[in-house]
């Protein structure tokens, strides 16, 4: 059996994806750095929906169109997220996410 | 040597380097300190990506992938980057025990997604279609999801202007 014409290998894939994309989410402190992460972990997910498109789904066209959804939403996202770490960086002038702290009581 | 053989290794290959370019990227993504190397591993891992979507015969959302995630959204991370802090003012050092904490839950995540996988059994649909073309997207995106469609296209509106909004403080008229 080859190894690109089975499942597992890319749902293994996609997990290590969004484990790394995790750790970025966990550890970094650079908000834009947390949003690189947030897209890593989106692609992860984009790869579990292809691979069982490919593998499992009775018509090949539903993944394609829901990987396809992900990516506009991705698109939404990270234009909503820039504008407003630009905002947050001329407010605080910085972008680092432990000093983005007004709303603490 | 067997020209069948030869090209499924060819083929293998190529998907290991593929998946490699896509993890590679991913470490860089994530673990560079300067913010601006991180932009570029994004951007390798989404090449990578790209590629996986070729191997899961799906040309057609591989080119949207480059053109949408590499073309646009790497492209307004380093224009953010650019417009923000600047990359020779050193940001403060990294704790360890954060670091540490991070790779414990992400560590944990994985283990149990790994656990999940490994022991699911994954059941094909009994009556798979074999039509791979692109006008079957077309078909679905004007039929079944019509409404998710429009509903997408209205976000992105929404988003744009949001995005105008809050970015445009300060030029002028406020």
């Amino acid at each position: 059996m080859l190894m690109f014409n089975q499942l597992e290998t890319y749902l293994y894939l996609a997990l290590v994806l969004f484990a790394i994309g995790l750790y970025g989410v966990l550890s970094r402190r650079n908000l834009i750095a947390v949003l690189i992460s947030v897209e890593l972990m989106l692609n992860a997910a984009s790869i579990n929906f292809m691979a069982f498109n490919r593998f499992l789904a009775p018509h090949p066209a539903v993944g394609q169109v829901i990987t396809l959804f992900i990516m506009a939403v991705a698109a939404a996202e990270a234009a909503i997220a820039l504008s407003i770490i630009m905002a947050v960086y001329r407010k605080l002038k910085s972008i680092n996410a432990e000093q983005a702290t007004e709303l603490r009581g | 040597m067997n020209a069948g053989f030869m090209a499924q290794g060819l083929a293998t290959m190529a998907f290991l380097l593929v998946a490699g370019m896509t993890l590679l990227g991913a470490l860089i993504a994530v673990a560079a300190r300067n913010i601006f190397h991180n932009v570029l591993g994004l951007a390798l891992s989404l090449i990578g990506v790209a590629g996986i979507f070729i191997y899961l015969n799906s040309p057609f959302v591989a080119l949207m992938e480059i053109l949408i995630y590499v073309g646009a959204i790497c492209i307004a991370i380093c224009f953010a980057i650019m417009l923000s802090q600047p990359l020779y003012l050193k940001g403060p050092p990294r704790s360890i025990l954060k670091s540490l904490g991070a790779l414990l839950g992400a560590g944990s995540v994985l283990g149990f997604l790994l656990l999940l996988t490994k022991k699911t059994r994954w059941i094909p649909a009994a009556e798979r279609s074999q039509d791979w073309s692109i006008t079957i997207i077309g078909h679905y995106l004007l039929t079944n999801y019509a409404l998710i469609f429009e509903v997408i296209s209205l976000l992105l509106l929404v988003a744009m202007l949001g995005a105008i909004v809050t970015a445009r403080e300060g030029r002028g008229s406020s």
